[in-house]
């Protein structure tokens, strides 16, 4: 039997703005898994996701979603997937149901489908108060809350996000994060970035950092650290112990 | 610090931010400033030209002066100042709802009342900067055709510059405990757009009802005006008396400027912090969307449409720009309605009024739609080609443009169905011309930077300016003189090619 494709995979990725962004990079990421990509500012994480998200176009390199070439068929590719950066990009002028009828208009999704989901995820992110209130008076936490919903109002098999939590008081990014590992647990791929390590070590099934570019480690915290010679650190401690590391090599 | 070094000290400060905020508004952000700056300074010495062809014959005018022609001097006057009030009350709105260093300084353990005293100043500095800036033209002319008593005439800038500031601070202010910091951006915004019009178009009202024409010097000369002027002596007169080098009348006007500066500061500042204050405030306004719950059917394109038309409708820019391009229609509107009694050749005056509106209302659609996307990264995102969301943009841009003048052609078609049917080809062809430049000049930007957009490029906004005046020059040569429009049609032609051979999205 055929093996059932990686949600991701990346080769070669390259980018280059002033300097080179992303460097060759390759990365692969199963069906279904948690996936948490770390690295410090500037490392080339955001980057490396927007391409895959067909926002920006690589320099060189191949990126498949479930096996599709997302370069040659970005359109198939990207009816499989969601983005939510770490600024949430919503209109000021809609209401959160506005907005979701929007992205689901877009996705082609079935008005039947797609307007019981989209109350449904409003009311779990503890919007529903505001469904007909124009986002433009809304906080920072509460757009985020917006363009996740977004994301996920189409149902799709890979969702990537940019630093999700950002601005998000405890109990939303509590929210924000159960309603992830939901997903996930439904068969979802998840690609996370963050730099709350502690996030990554909790809610990720495989972690990878990224430096300068490139991919320097991969794999669980276990594996992290059976890398690393340290069967008892925080992934913190790993991190910086890898980003030094790379930083010393450069 | 004292308390005098500290006000100076924020007086810099605001200085420097109008300089830089100025600077980046006509540099569109860009690190080559000096070519910038350079190219301005060029354009600056070419509008000596149509301020020569303006003003020109006026140089030698010399006091005492006749009624007519006080009048003609107050009234440009009382325009110029109608027209700084407009900027005015722009620039003090966007203090209270842009500035970001609102919470800084109110948090900070200034008195407020003398740091808004300063910030008030620093607009009125502003408003009076700009103005000097757009008359300097108009007052080189007069002073070389003239002689140096023409210099007075920038102590007249100055000093309605003064009060213009002045009664934008009050009106915004009383705005905003009338009506409430929510609506007051949109009226605000709505009235800045009539003041900045009405006047000429008050005038040109005026003449239609009386003389049939739309000139509005028509009621300026008339001798029903001069009769309801008041005397030769009376202070209406001060400010044409002051530009004609009456440095009394000047130093009067000036000294009236100041004061009334002075008395707004004395009487807002206090209140400039409770205003700000609330504006934070109600930074949260609950403005309800539609009442329709129910999710709509339709394919990706019907979907990108109604999120545009949504936006559009709620965009308070739009508003105010809409009635503004209306509000220049009334005047033809009214020569058409005069028109159909006398059946005058004036009525062909309409077709290039309707069509060079279209082109300029075009032109600001499509930057709202095709470069002002907020939700950039959703919509690049999204399962469907590039080119079908631009489709569907542009087909929002030409059905909003078909749906505000196709009653106007209609009424057209009634009194004449020929010149109708020119009018409707024009407004086509110039809402198509204006959109194009857009796409080929489009940037990625936020709708709220809409008061930028014509920075950043300047080419694209004197290409889209160059082309509602080609096309509507075009429309009503049509209607007089074919062979002549055939000319215009093609120089038009050539300047939207040239447009996009140089523009940076060609291919």
């Amino acid at each position: 039997m055929k093996p059932a494709p990686s949600a991701l995979q990346v080769r070669g990725l390259t980018k280059r703005f002033d300097r080179l962004a992303v460097d060759a990079l390759d990365l692969t990421v199963r069906t279904g898994e948690f996936y948490a990509l770390v690295g410090p500012n500037g490392a080339g994480k955001t980057t490396t996701l927007r391409m895959v998200a067909g926002i920006s176009r690589p320099d060189a390199g191949s990126v498949a979603v479930f096996g599709i070439d997302a370069l040659r068929d970005p359109v198939a590719a990207k009816q499989m997937m969601a983005w939510v950066s770490d600024e949430p990009m919503i209109y000021d002028k809609l209401t959160p149901l506005e907005y979701l009828e929007f992205v689901a208009g877009l996705w082609g999704i079935d008005p039947a489908v797609s307007e019981p989901a989209a109350h449904n995820l409003l009311t779990s992110l503890g919007l529903e108060p505001h469904l007909r209130e124009r986002c433009e008076g809304f906080s920072k936490g509460m757009r985020q809350k917006v363009a996740l919903a977004g994301a996920l109002v189409h149902d799709p098999r890979l969702i990537i996000l940019d630093e999700p939590l950002t601005g998000l008081d405890a109990v939303s990014a509590r929210h924000v994060k159960g309603l992830l590992q939901d997903r996930v647990r439904a068969g979802c791929t998840v690609i996370m970035t963050t730099h709350i390590l502690e996030v990554a070590e909790r809610m990720a099934d495989r972690i990878g950092v990224i430096a300068s570019g490139r991919l320097v480690a991969e794999g669980t915290l276990t594996e992290l650290r059976q890398q690393n010679g340290h069967n008892d650190t925080s992934l913190e401690d790993l991190f910086i112990a890898l980003v030094d590391t790379k930083a010393a090599a450069a | 610090m004292s308390s005098a070094a500290a006000l100076t000290w924020f007086a810099r400060h605001e200085l420097r931010l109008a300089w830089r905020e100025w600077l980046a508004m006509m540099t569109a952000g860009r690190r080559k400033r000096k070519r910038a700056i350079i190219g301005l300074i060029g354009f600056a010495a070419i509008m000596h030209l149509p301020a020569y062809a303006v003003v020109g014959r006026f140089a030698d005018l010399q006091a005492p002066l006749d009624k007519s022609s006080l009048i003609i001097i107050t009234a440009t006057i009382l325009l110029a100042w109608a027209l700084m009030l407009s900027q005015a009350i722009e620039s003090v709105t966007r203090v209270f709802y842009a500035r970001a260093d609102l919470d800084l300084i109110m948090s900070s353990p200034a008195t407020l009342a003398n740091v808004f005293s300063v910030r008030i100043a620093a607009i009125a500095l502003s408003v009076i900067a700009m103005a000097l800036l757009l008359s300097t033209p108009f007052v080189d002319v007069l002073v070389i055709g003239g002689g140096i008593r023409w210099f007075a005439a920038y102590g007249v800038v100055v000093a309605i510059g003064l009060s213009a500031a002045a009664v934008a601070i009050a009106v915004t202010i009383v705005l905003f405990r009338l009506i409430g910091p929510s609506r007051t951006r949109l009226v605000a915004q709505i009235l800045a757009a009539i003041i900045g019009a009405g006047f000429v178009i008050a005038l040109q009202i005026a003449a239609i009802l009386s003389y049939g024409t739309l000139s509005r010097f028509a009621v300026l000369t008339s001798d029903a005006a001069a009769s309801f002027a008041p005397d030769l002596e009376s202070i209406v007169w001060w400010p044409a008396r002051a530009a004609l080098g009456d440095s009394e009348a000047l130093l009067l006007l000036l000294a009236g400027g100041l004061v009334l500066l002075g008395a707004v500061m004395a009487i807002f500042s206090p209140r400039f912090a409770d205003t700000a204050v609330r504006v934070s405030a109600n930074a949260a306004p609950s403005h309800q969307g539609s009442r329709s719950t129910a999710f709509r059917k339709g394919s990706r394109q019907q979907a990108l449409r109604r999120k545009e038309f949504v936006l559009l409708l709620r965009d308070p820019w739009l508003v105010s720009q809409t009635l503004m391009q209306l509000l220049y229609l009334v005047p033809p509107a009214l020569m058409l309605w005069r028109s159909f009694a006398d059946s005058t050749l004036a009525i062909v005056l309409i077709t290039p009024v309707i069509v060079m509106a279209a082109g300029q209302l075009a032109g600001g659609l499509a930057w709202l739609t095709i470069s002002g996307e907020d939700a950039a990264d959703l919509v690049a995102t999204a399962p469907l080609p590039a080119s079908r969301v631009i489709r569907a943009k542009i087909e929002v841009v030409l059905i909003a443009i078909g749906v505000i003048f196709a009653p106007l052609v209609l009424a057209l078609a009634f009194a004449s169905p020929l010149q109708a049917a020119v009018t409707a080809v024009g407004v086509i062809i110039a809402a198509a011309s204006a959109t194009a430049i857009q796409l080929w000049f489009r940037v990625q930007a936020r709708r709220s930077q809409f008061r930028r957009r014509q920075t950043s490029s300047r080419l694209a906004t004197f290409a889209e300016a160059f082309c509602s005046i080609g096309w509507a020059a075009t429309a009503a040569l049509a209607l007089v003189i074919p062979i002549a429009a055939f000319v215009s049609g093609l120089m038009t032609a050539g300047i939207l090619a040239a447009t996009w051979k140089i523009s940076p999205r060609r291919g």
